[in-house]
Parts: C-alpha cells; sequence; structure tokens
C-alpha cells in the first residue's frame, strides 16, 4: 500500500489484467477543482451568507473498476463535486477528465458517459416503478423494446417486480431511493455516480444495491463513484476513499490503508448517567482528551492509556455514575477525526 | 518549421486517439443521445401517466370553476355575441388554468426542489422535456374544455355545429398556453414567483377572456388584445355564427400558434439555462 503514489487506482484491479500492469486505466482524473458559491446578500428573513469555498483545490484519480468513495461531514463539499463530475455544475478552475472526454469543456458528454443518482427524485415522484425506470431508460437512448426489457430485468435484479405498478410517491423513503437507484441502471454506463445511494434503506435493500453494483463491475468492469457519510459503509464496500473536509481532499486511500494511520490508537467511549463526575479527579484529566457531546464521551487513547482509563471509570465513585463504556478498534470516523475533521455530528454510523 | 500540414497531422493524432479506444488513457465512445421524437414521447407518456395520481382532481376544479362562471354571467348577459363571448371565454380558461397555471408551478416546483438534474444528466434534448409536458399539459384541458363548451352551449342556447373547432383551438391555445406556462416556471427565480405568475397569468385570462370585450375600458381593452389567450377565445366565439367567417378564425388560431411556438422556444432556451448552473 505504502509503495504506490497516495492518490494512484489500486494494481491489478481489472479481471484481463491481473498483474496490475493497467494501473494507468484511470477513469476518471480531477485535478484542482476550485467552485466557489459566492456571497449572497441579506433578504428579509434570511442572513447575509459569506463567499463559500465549496471545493478547493480537489484532485482525483479514479481507477477503472473502482468502487471509489466521498466520505465526508454534510457542507463538506461532496455534493458539490459530484456536480461538477456529471455536467450538472461549472467549476471556476479545474479539469474533469471522464474515460478520455474533457466535461469542463463539454459538459453535455457527461450524460452519455455516466448513471447519475442524484438526492432528489421529484422528477419522478408520480411515475409508477415501472414507469420511471422505462422512462429513464428512453431518455439514456435506448429503444422502446429494449427499455422495457431492461426494466424488467433491474427490477427483478432489485427485488422492486412486486412494487412495480405503484407509484414512487406512495413507497417509503429506502423504498423510492431503490425505485430511483434502478432507474439510474437502465441504460447501461460505464461510470455510475450516487450520491448518497442507500439513505433511507433496510439492509436488505441495501445488499441489493451493493450486489447490483458488484456485478456491474464484474461483467462489464463498471466504475462507481460513491458519496457518502456512513463510515460503516465506507468501510465495507469501497476500494479506496477520498476523505473530504472544507472543500480538500485530507486523505484519499483504501480504508484499511486509513485506518492503519490510527492503528495504535483504542476508541474509548463513556455514557455517564446524568453528568460527568468531574470531581474525580481522573476524571477531569480525561476531560481534555474527550470528544464531549453532553453525556456521551469519544477518546482515542494508546491501548495502556485506554486501560489506565477504563480501570478508572469502573472503580470507585465514577463507576456509579457510569451507564455505558465501550471500547473497540478505530472506525473511519476516528481517522476523520485524527486527521483533523472538525464536524463531529456530520458522519453517521448505520 | 515543419513542412507537414496540420491537417495531416491531426488526422493522425486522430487515428491514433482512435486506436486507443476502450485503452488506457483513451477516449471512450460515447452512448448514443437520445432522439427527439422518441424522448418526447416517453416524456409526454409519463407527464401523462401522472394526471391518474395528481391531476385528475385539479381537472375537476378548472371545469366547475368554468361551469360555475356561466351559470353567474348568465343573469348579466342576454344572448348574442356576449353570451358566445362568454361561453368561448369560460372554454379556453380551462385551457389556461391547466397549461399556463399548473405548468408554471410544475416546473417552478421541478426547478427549486432540484428535480431538474434528473433530466440535465440524460442524454435527452431540451425541446423534448419542454415539448413532453407542454404536451402533456395540454393534452390534460381536452375533457374539461369540451365538458365546459357543451354545458356553455346548452346553457345559452348556442349551436353545437361547429364545436369540432376546438380540434384546432385546444392545441394551439394550448401551445401558446403551456409554453408561457413553463416559461414563467422555468424563468421565475423563485418557486412562489412561478407559483404567482401562473395564477396571475390565470386571472388574467379569466378577467379578459371571460367578460365581454364591449364592456371592458381602453386600457384593459389592449392588454386583452396582448394576451395569447384572447385569440383561441375569439376564434371559438366567431365558429358560433350559422356561417363563421373562417379566414378570421384561421387568423386568430395563427396568432396562437406563433405565440406558441415563441414562448416554446423561449422555454426551451430557459430550461437549458435552469439545467446548468
Amino acid at each position: 500500500m505504502s509503495g504506490r503514489p497516495w492518490n494512484a487506482p489500486r494494481p491489478g484491479t481489472r479481471p484481463g489484467d491481473p498483474l496490475g500492469s493497467s494501473l494507468v486505466s484511470t477513469v476518471c482524473v480531477v485535478r484542482d477543482l476550485v467552485k466557489t458559491y459566492p456571497a449572497a446578500r441579506a433578504r428579509r428573513g434570511l442572513p447575509e451568507t459569506p463567499e463559500v469555498r465549496a471545493n478547493d483545490g480537489v484532485g482525483l484519480h479514479v481507477g477503472r473498476g473502482e468502487i471509489f468513495g466521498l466520505l465526508g461531514p454534510n457542507g463538506a463539499g461532496k455534493s458539490t463535486l459530484v456536480r461538477q463530475l456529471t455536467g450538472l455544475m461549472r467549476p471556476d478552475s479545474g479539469t474533469v477528465d471522464v474515460l478520455g472526454h474533457d466535461l469542463v469543456r463539454h459538459p453535455e458528454r457527461a450524460s452519455r458517459l455516466i448513471g447519475y443518482l442524484g438526492q432528489e427524485s421529484t422528477a419522478l415522484d408520480e411515475l409508477t416503478v415501472a414507469l420511471a425506470a422505462e422512462t429513464t431508460g428512453r431518455l439514456r437512448g435506448l429503444g422502446a423494446r429494449r427499455a422495457r426489457a431492461e426494466r424488467d430485468t433491474v427490477l427483478e435484479e432489485l427485488g422492486l417486480t412486486g412494487l412495480a405498478g405503484r407509484p414512487l410517491k406512495k413507497l417509503s423513503g429506502g423504498q423510492r431511493r431503490l425505485a430511483c437507484f434502478a432507474a439510474t441502471l437502465v441504460g447501461e454506463r460505464p461510470v455510475l455516480v450516487l450520491d448518497e445511494p442507500t439513505t433511507g434503506m433496510d439492509p436488505v435493500a441495501r445488499r441489493a444495491v451493493w450486489a447490483a453494483v458488484d456485478r456491474r463491475r464484474a461483467e462489464h468492469e463498471a466504475t462507481v463513484l460513491l458519496v457518502t457519510h456512513n463510515v460503516i459503509e465506507a468501510e465495507t464496500v469501497l476500494d479506496r476513499v477520498a476523505v473530504l473536509e472544507r472543500g480538500k481532499v485530507i486523505a484519499c486511500d483504501t480504508p484499511a490503508g486509513l485506518k492503519e494511520r490510527v492503528a495504535g490508537e483504542v476508541r474509548v467511549e463513556l455514557v455517564w448517567r446524568e453528568r460527568a463526575p468531574l470531581d474525580v479527579p481522573e476524571v477531569a484529566a480525561l476531560r481534555a482528551s474527550a470528544q464531549d457531546s453532553g453525556r456521551r464521551w469519544v477518546l482515542r487513547l494508546a491501548p495502556d492509556e485506554a486501560r489506565a482509563a477504563v480501570a478508572a471509570v469502573t472503580g470507585g465513585e465514577a463507576f456509579s455514575a457510569l451507564d455505558d463504556f465501550t471500547l473497540a478498534t478505530p472506525s473511519l470516523e476516528d481517522v476523520y477525526l485524527a486527521l483533523g475533521g472538525h464536524a463531529t455530528k456530520g458522519l453517521v454510523k448505520a | 518549421m515543419s513542412i507537414v500540414p496540420a491537417e495531416a497531422v491531426s488526422a493522425r493524432v486522430r487515428r491514433a486517439q482512435d486506436a486507443r479506444v476502450g485503452g488506457d488513457g483513451g477516449i471512450a465512445p460515447l452512448a448514443p443521445r437520445a432522439r427527439l421524437l422518441p424522448a418526447l414521447a416517453a416524456v409526454y407518456r409519463a407527464q401523462l401517466s401522472r394526471a391518474r395520481v395528481a391531476r385528475i382532481p385539479l381537472l375537476f376544479v378548472a371545469t366547475f370553476q368554468s361551469v360555475g362562471i356561466m351559470v353567474l354571467m348568465r343573469g348579466v348577459v342576454d344572448g348574442g355575441a356576449e353570451a358566445r363571448a362568454v361561453v368561448a371565454g369560460s372554454s379556453v380558461l380551462v385551457v389556461a388554468f391547466v397549461a399556463l397555471n399548473l405548468l408554471a408551478q410544475y416546473f417552478g416546483q421541478l426547478r427549486a426542489s432540484g428535480g431538474l438534474d434528473h433530466y440535465a444528466t440524460l442524454p435527452v434534448p431540451p425541446a423534448a422535456v419542454v415539448l413532453g409536458a407542454a404536451g402533456a399539459y395540454a393534452s390534460f384541458t381536452v375533457p374539461g374544455t369540451v365538458v365546459t363548451a357543451v354545458a356553455g352551449s346548452v346553457l345559452f342556447g348556442l349551436p353545437l355545429t361547429h364545436l369540432w373547432v376546438l380540434a384546432a383551438v385546444i392545441p394551439l391555445a394550448g401551445a401558446a398556453l403551456a409554453g408561457l406556462g413553463a416559461a414563467l416556471g422555468l424563468l421565475a427565480p423563485r418557486q412562489e414567483l412561478a407559483t404567482l405568475l401562473g395564477q396571475l397569468g390565470m386571472s388574467a385570462a379569466l378577467l379578459l377572456g371571460v367578460l365581454p370585450p364591449g364592456r371592458l375600458p381602453e386600457p384593459i381593452a389592449f392588454a386583452r388584445d396582448l394576451l395569447p389567450s384572447t385569440y383561441g377565445v375569439e376564434a371559438f366565439a366567431r365558429t358560433f355564427d350559422a356561417h363563421p367567417h373562417w379566414p378570421s378564425v384561421a387568423l386568430d388560431l395563427a396568432v396562437c400558434a406563433v405565440v406558441g411556438v415563441v414562448s416554446l422556444v423561449v422555454a426551451t432556451l430557459a430550461y437549458r439555462r435552469a439545467a446548468v448552473r
């Protein structure tokens, strides 16, 4: 992991190329992308907002067949980045190259290379699941017969056949999301850009999504760019992940590689019954290094420090104030915090 | 200095690039675009299906509103040219309600909620989206307009002979008003403004279309001439004559058609602008 450039794709990700000689088979290259939202003047009821640099020199390399994640809290610039990749927004400066096409100069080509699942479903809400998938396929350039055939295959694959006749509006949030994902898959594209695809889904639907993604990768070497703020999902499905914070990529590696950076640490979570017993000196000493959110403290400590801390809080006066505690190996959330991430609530573990 | 012609070099480069298609760093082939007519048909069909979920109650509202207005006006006008104006105006009002008002609201909402992203990330011609939606909304007006026209004719004792002219009035007035509605919805900077403009447009069509023109003050009569629905109303009103003056009818409908083309072009441009920010 350490011998190759920090931003390069994994070797040997092509089935026909086990040695990884196609290391440079890059699908998507982003260089120095900058996007600034202008300052808004105060209007009645709305305060003045300053200029926001949503993307501040973002650079990415995504290899063929990779499942590449953009991880970060809300407002980190993830959606702004994918909107520029999909031709929905023009960057102030920088380049976006997808499969050899310059998408800054030709944003209209994005729709012919990329299948995009956005966060909004309003365009499809009043259609039935079947018609949403079929219409999207037709608008992706498929003929009528082909669109219907692909619609049936995709609905079957995702377990949506039973809901085919129901309007999206009448479905639960997770089912609606799955139906929109189905629409994204009709009319195959070599690159999929999915903006938080599994929001609100139950485990069965999530598994259907990842199985469908894996199948497309195995059969067509599809490349997937995924936006997520769910660290568990990021750890389990991504090949590589770029961590975004305030418009910048603060790290980019495999989830395992990222976690190695905090390998020497143990995560200690303490939950107090009412409030922390700060009159106990050991507890007062821990407070300085704790991420404090009310009754819940999160500490990242060296193993021996963690042992001492657990001994301190599980004995004597502190223990009676303790509701719950956990010890765990670090997750990507800890990586994010260790890298200097500031948001403590933007990331989700589910 | 090179003695190789630039074209030859660029041709060679292009061949080299073509050879690398699908290869490392090469230029991948683009998936085909959706063609205009199939895409238009797909959008039209999808929009039409929305009626089952969302539009039918509103259609009843539009029809009852127009029939109600005619019942009210029965006490005010006493047959003749004024009755024709009321029936024609009420019928075209259904078109204005749905095609102008509801379509402006739909596009305003779609734009505000980010729903346009869906279409903007598909290789579909902008005209297909605008024309498909406008066509569907114009189609929604057919039953309400026919019911209003028949009910009005019976109510005021007008002949039903030339009601077939609705087959031309609905699509042409529909194109003009739907184009206007789409343009307003896509150009309005905020969703509330789109709704407001749609409602204003419909109110204008109501006041200027239904009230007999002879009773309007001069400046308002001028405003009436500027409203595209007026020409649909006039064309329809003329056909209640026993022997309508067909060239005048055709002229009025031609105005609708021209306004329709212009406003749909404007709406298509507005869509392109709204889709990529």
